[in-house]
């Protein structure tokens, strides 16, 4: 666990860099995170409609969504959800949208 | 007077269904409750043996027995494509014209494949240069394709998880290794194996026994791998990130989801088809009187017949409270254990469960099948394991000294936290 400055606030993070506390994310937060990801900012639209749905699937269901059920449910394709958040769209996606890394499957 | 008796209807006569049924059955007095069982088709395939079909180990017909032949007296087996549960009626449609009622429901339907959810996989190289061995006519077709396959690039390919028994793709690229070899064939054949995760296996111990292993029978391994297209003309499998892997045979695993009717009933599943389910009770979450057995529930644990086993005994007890109008206090601590054969006689065994990675040492105590490491006892053990399926598992029988919890007094606890958090294991990238 470790702290790190975010949008000038204080955030805990785990060792992989995913928030502790998804309630203290901000919107500025998430520009610094995707920017440090390479992502180009300012996001766009298509961005934040994924990472607000990330935030929503989170809070209803306690994990965030992998990219399949992203594609089938988010309004974006899984070939855009490589476009935007490359490599690992649910991964990404859940370390800019401050909520754990999303449970994966065994 | 007497009561009416309950109902409880089964939909799924494979593992789950089967070994629930007949565990039931022997609970409950045919005045007490009533079973029926729904399946699509009466041909009940031993799962695991699909593996062998590839490679002339196992004939189709040595791994598949008639579905209402595994259920025990007093249990009404109907044959029937589903249409759809209506959760708030407490109805089964059928697609023959039947509507079934029903006190207690038990999903019990597993997974499917979808190889149509994948740009190009049932393409026009499908069953030419394309196969899988995840089902009967793949695994026959995969055959007579490797009995002239001499060299060139074979490609093993889990498209993502999950997929019922994560250590078959694995197994299928070990026995290659061993089949070629045989054949005297192997240095003209690349063998590279293609994963979605960041490693050979999604839990860090075994992953690196694992990945040593593929090393040491020099097959390639590539990760992070997310396959978006199969090119059928240009014989390749193209990344999202756009790596592009060419292969003159490849061997995928297509995606996994629930079964089809389930997208047809109302608030019965997720967006993939698997039911939302207690982890530890087994019961579903979208209505108290629905259970769920085996790869249908969307619990953390790895889609096989062991976790199945393991499951039926909790869900069992819990489906008796819940008649008796009792608290569920069966708890299943997502036990699996797998036979991971290696080729050339040999297998490996691994245990683990929700919280605790597969680790070494031994199964069940500390004198037991060695856990993580290569041997022919395992690989014995692999083979004796159908008979026990269709005579023990299904029936309901207990083995003594297997339970379903996970045993730790045989395993090397020292490994537990050297690097590795156990609990982070179940969670994967994308």
């Amino acid at each position: 666990m470790t702290t790190k400055l975010l949008a000038g606030t204080p955030v805990e993070v785990n060792e992989e860099g995913f928030f502790v506390d998804p309630d203290v994310w901000t919107e500025d937060m998430a520009t610094e995170l995707a920017a440090e990801a390479n992502i180009a900012v300012p996001l766009t639209d298509k961005h934040w409609q994924v990472l607000h749905y990330m935030r929503k699937e989170y809070f209803e269901k306690g994990t965030g969504p992998t990219v399949r059920k992203l594609g089938k449910s988010s309004g974006v394709t899984v070939k855009e959800l490589y476009q935007l958040f490359p490599k690992g769209p649910a991964k990404l996606a859940a370390l800019c949208a401050g909520i754990p890394k999303p449970r994966g499957c065994v | 007077m007497a009561q009416e008796p309950k109902k409880l209807l089964i939909l799924g006569g494979g593992t789950g269904g089967t070994l629930a049924a007949n565990r039931l059955r022997k609970k409950f007095k045919a005045s007490e409750l009533r079973i029926d069982v729904v399946d699509q088709d009466n041909q009940h395939v031993y799962q695991p043996g699909l593996l062998f079909v590839p490679f002339g180990l196992a004939e189709p017909d040595e791994i598949v027995r008639r579905r209402n032949k595994q259920l025990h007296r007093g249990i009404g087996y109907h044959e029937s494509a589903i249409q759809g549960v209506d959760i708030n009626a407490n109805t089964v449609s059928l697609e023959n014209g039947e509507i079934l009622d029903y006190d207690v429901l038990l999903v019990a339907t597993g997974s499917v494949l979808q190889p149509e959810e994948t740009e190009g996989m049932n393409g026009s190289q499908w069953l030419k240069t394309v196969f899988t061995f995840y089902d009967m006519e793949g695994a026959s077709a995969l055959a007579e394709k490797l009995d002239t396959f001499e060299s060139g690039e074979l490609v093993i390919n889990v498209i993502d998880m999950p997929i019922k028994c994560p250590v078959a793709p694995l197994e299928f690229a070990f026995l290659a290794d061993w089949f070629l070899t045989e054949k005297g064939v192997r240095d003209a054949v690349t063998i590279t194996y293609v994963t979605p995760l960041d490693g050979a296996f999604t839990k860090p111990v075994a992953s690196a026994t694992l990945a040593s292993l593929l090393e040491d029978k020099g097959i390639n391994l590539v990760t992070e791998f997310n396959t978006a297209e199969i090119d059928n003309e240009g014989s390749k499998l193209v990344g999202y990130d756009e790596r592009e892997i060419p292969f003159d045979l490849a061997v995928v695993i297509p995606l996994h989801g629930g079964a089809a009717y389930v997208e047809e009933s109302p608030g019965l599943g997720d967006e993939l088809g698997f039911i939302p389910t207690d982890n530890a009770t087994m019961q579903s979450l979208v209505a108290p009187n629905i259970f769920v057995l085996g790869d249908a529930a969307d619990v953390p644990a790895s889609k096989a017949g062991s976790v199945t086993h393991f499951e039926g005994e909790v869900l069992v007890e819990n489906i008796e409270a819940f008649i008796a109008g009792r608290e569920l206090t069966a708890r299943f601590d997502g036990h699996a254990n797998c036979f991971i054969e290696t080729g050339f006689s040999k297998a490996l065994l691994i245990d683990f469960n929700y919280e605790t990675e597969p680790l070494p040492g031994h199964y069940p105590f500390s004198v037991g099948l060695p856990l993580l490491k290569e041997s022919r006892i395992n690989h014995l053990g692999k083979l004796m394991f159908q008979s026990f399926y269709w005579h023990g598992l299904l029936p309901g029988r207990d083995i003594p000294g297997i339970g379903s919890d996970m045993p730790m007094s045989g395993k090397d606890k020292d490994l537990v936290g050297a690097g590795t958090t156990p609990a982070s294991a179940t969670e994967k990238g994308n």
